[in-house]
């Protein structure tokens, strides 16, 4: 099984319409997995059942149990966090402010501070009306992606394709350069950034490349909205020759794009001429990972 | 009178809007716009100002001694977040996924891990005619965004309290998000009307109420979509301020970096009604 | 020489795991003795952050002086490994562990 990974570092370049595109397209190759889980929106276009659920439990938060507590004010004395204050005469933790460093837990002289791991929100494996399965989680308010929950995703993901023998894992890889996004590329055998023609776009492809760079991963770039700054498409693609970045495709700015999404249906459904380009795509994709290894 | 705009989700126009509005109130007013978004701070490339002033954020993280280490495992065992190893002959500190709770150092009974400050970003501070622009940016290299955060708040407080700012917060809902706004007094939630925008402007909007701050709508790129973002707010009595009009020439603008109300009427119009409200909320306030 | 294998289960027949920081097991061979340790290293799913540091650290343990995986591992993983002095060979991603090691033995694994 081939595991790709689909990021963009910036968001709004349409990495997730890209993604679910390809997944519609190689619909019985691939399982689809949303790990961009801050703004997880590929089930909005893929239409999952959310089948299977499952609580997930991420992080710690203190508590601390009234009835073993002495008032020493140790606790509230060491958190750098302020996020232990007294209210009505009692020692209480705020949740929202909390970090989870137990250091509190560690120096209370009667064990009555305990650091209980936080149900942060669910992940579901579900059927979607693409006929491939999608592998996905919702995160509670405050509660933060995670290389843990990433990693989660991605394993159910992983051995479902191994139990229905099916090739390729498709990922939609969160924002950004932190821990996250580092769990989702470890273990990638294929990287495709999805990029954009402006200011920013070309910007936070170099801070992704630098991350992928460091996996000794093979990338390869899509650029979408291409024809909207005809220079920094150029710039983008100098870029990526440069650092033997495959040239997968080049889409241009259309508003059937965004007409797509609104009405809940992958790009490549717009037309023939749209399908046919994923399924090209889709097809270059698969041959590069192949030629690898 | 402190503002934040916000979105749910990264690539709703967060930065297009705090650029636009700020250089549309400068034309009457000083404003101080502060770029919170420091994992990707953008609003930077929309103006060029003179320096003032360059400030460098550090955090606290613990360093280790060997001489005094006693190789007896506390730190690495109290160390919630694998930001401490210890290896048989070496104690390694990994700075970038300590959060600074001073565990490991005040629980060394040999005070082998004194903490230092390390530099983890900058504030930088700009001015370019009636616009004061402040810049907070994360390292390379580093993940941590709370703490930039946290030691831009303190500069304002300190320094802007007087002033009307408006602040470019990053993207989301998590940590980041609720810092970059947690004191301003009214927040403006940027908005697309396609599905994937309620979606994250739902998740948004959960956040603002839990955080019991008073926000309003800024719907972007509107005319694409259907007008479920509109139900949507009619539903929740949300307020919704401003509708700017979708055009390739406006993405046009975005991508060479240009402020879009100067070349696009139908955009200014809009603007100006989000102006005007702020206006009337900051003589309300007096 | 002992040699070190990010692995998926724990058996020479297991394929590698292509990560390093959140690797299922870490297998160790020791040619001198021929004889090989597991390290059941499932706990790492419970991490939120810093899976590279502690899986190193746990390999730290056994001292091994070369690890076989399949993706090189990330920056903090590679600073405990560099400073443990570990030459890390890459690229094993798609091979079971005995596969793996013939490969190595071949010098056909790239060296980071």
């Amino acid at each position: 099984m081939k595991e790709i990974v689909i990021i963009s570092g910036k968001g709004g370049t349409g990495k997730t319409s890209i993604t679910a595109s390809l997944a519609k397209v190689a619909h019985e190759e691939v399982v689809a997995a949303d790990c961009d889980v801050d703004a997880a929106d590929m089930h909005l276009l893929l239409q999952p059942d959310f089948a299977n659920s499952e609580d997930f439990y991420s992080g710690v938060i203190a508590q601390i149990n009234q009835a073993k507590c002495i008032k020493c004010g140790k606790c509230k004395d060491v958190c750098r966090f302020d996020a232990i204050s007294i209210v009505d005469k009692q020692y209480v933790v705020s949740q929202l402010d909390c970090e989870g460093c137990g250091y509190c837990a560690q120096i209370c002289p009667r064990d009555a501070i305990t650091t209980p791991q936080q149900n942060v929100g669910n992940f579901y494996i579900s059927s979607t009306r693409l006929n491939m399965p999608l592998v996905h989680a919702r995160l509670g308010i405050g509660a933060e992606n995670s290389g843990k929950l990433v990693a989660k995703v991605k394993n159910e993901a992983k051995a479902l394709a191994e139990k229905r023998k099916i090739p390729y894992l498709l990922v939609d890889g969160p924002p950004g350069i932190g821990c996250p996004v580092i769990s989702s590329l470890s273990g990638a055998d294929f990287v495709v950034f999805v990029t954009e023609p402006t200011i920013s776009g070309l910007h936070d492809l170099e801070r992704v490349y630098e991350l992928t760079a460091q996996f000794k991963l093979l990338a390869g770039c899509i650029i979408n909205k291409a024809d909207l700054n005809k220079e920094k498409t150029a710039q983008i693609k100098k870029f990526i020759r440069k650092h033997n970045i495959y040239e997968l495709d080049q889409i241009n700015y259309d508003e059937k794009f965004s007409e797509a999404v609104t009405n809940g249906y992958t790009a490549a459904e717009i037309n023939k001429e749209y399908e046919r380009n994923f399924k090209h795509l889709w097809e270059k994709i698969k041959e590069i990972v192949l030629e690898d290894k | 009178m402190k503002i934040a705009i916000a979105s749910g989700k990264g690539g709703t126009g967060k930065t297009t809007l705090a650029t636009n509005l700020a250089a549309l109130i400068a034309e009457q007013q000083p404003v101080t716009l502060i770029d919170l978004d420091v994992e990707e701070p953008n609003s930077g490339l929309f103006f060029q100002g003179k320096l003032m002033e360059e400030i460098p954020v550090h955090k606290m993280v613990p360093n280790w001694e060997k001489k005094k280490c006693t190789f007896c495992g506390i730190c690495q065992k109290v160390c919630n977040f694998n930001a401490v190893i210890q290896l048989p002959t070496q104690v390694l500190v990994f700075s970038k996924l300590c959060h600074s709770c001073y565990a490991c150092s005040e629980l060394c009974s040999t005070n082998a891990l004194p903490m230092k400050p390390e530099k983890i970003g900058k504030t930088s501070k700009f001015q370019t005619g009636n616009i004061t622009f402040i810049e907070s940016s994360l390292d390379i290299g580093q993940e941590m965004a709370v703490p930039v955060i946290a030691h831009t708040n303190k500069i304002l407080e300190n320094e802007y309290n007087d002033k009307f700012i408006i602040i470019d917060a990053p993207p989301g809902t998590s940590c980041p998000v609720i810092e970059s706004v947690k004191d301003v007094d009214f927040v403006i939630l940027v908005a697309e009307p396609t599905p994937f925008g309620v979606h994250d402007l739902k998740l948004a909007v959960e956040t603002m109420r839990e955080l019991k701050k008073e926000f309003v709508v800024v719907i972007n790129r509107f005319g694409l979509g259907d007008g479920k973002i509109l139900d949507y707010c009619e539903q929740e009595s949300i307020e919704i301020l401003a509708k700017i009009p979708n055009s390739r020439a406006a993405a046009e603008c975005y991508s060479y970096g240009k402020l879009m109300y100067k070349y696009l009427p139908e955009i200014k119009h809009e603007i100006n009604k989000i102006a005007k409200y702020i206006w009337q909320h900051l003589g309300d306030r007096k | 020489m002992k040699i070190a294998f990010t692995a998926q289960g724990p058996s020479w027949n297991d394929p590698i795991d292509p990560r390093f920081g959140r690797a299922q097991y870490l297998l160790i061979y020791d040619e001198e003795k021929d004889k090989l340790t597991v390290i059941d290293n499932t706990a790492i799913n419970q991490v939120a952050h810093g899976a590279g540091p502690e899986t190193a650290r746990k390999l730290f343990q056994v001292n091994p002086n070369i690890l076989i995986t399949g993706n090189g591992p990330g920056g903090n993983a590679a600073r405990v490994l560099e400073n443990a002095q570990i030459s890390v060979f890459i690229g094993a991603g798609s091979l079971t562990v005995e596969q793996a090691y013939q490969k190595y033995k071949n010098n056909e694994l790239e060296k980071l």
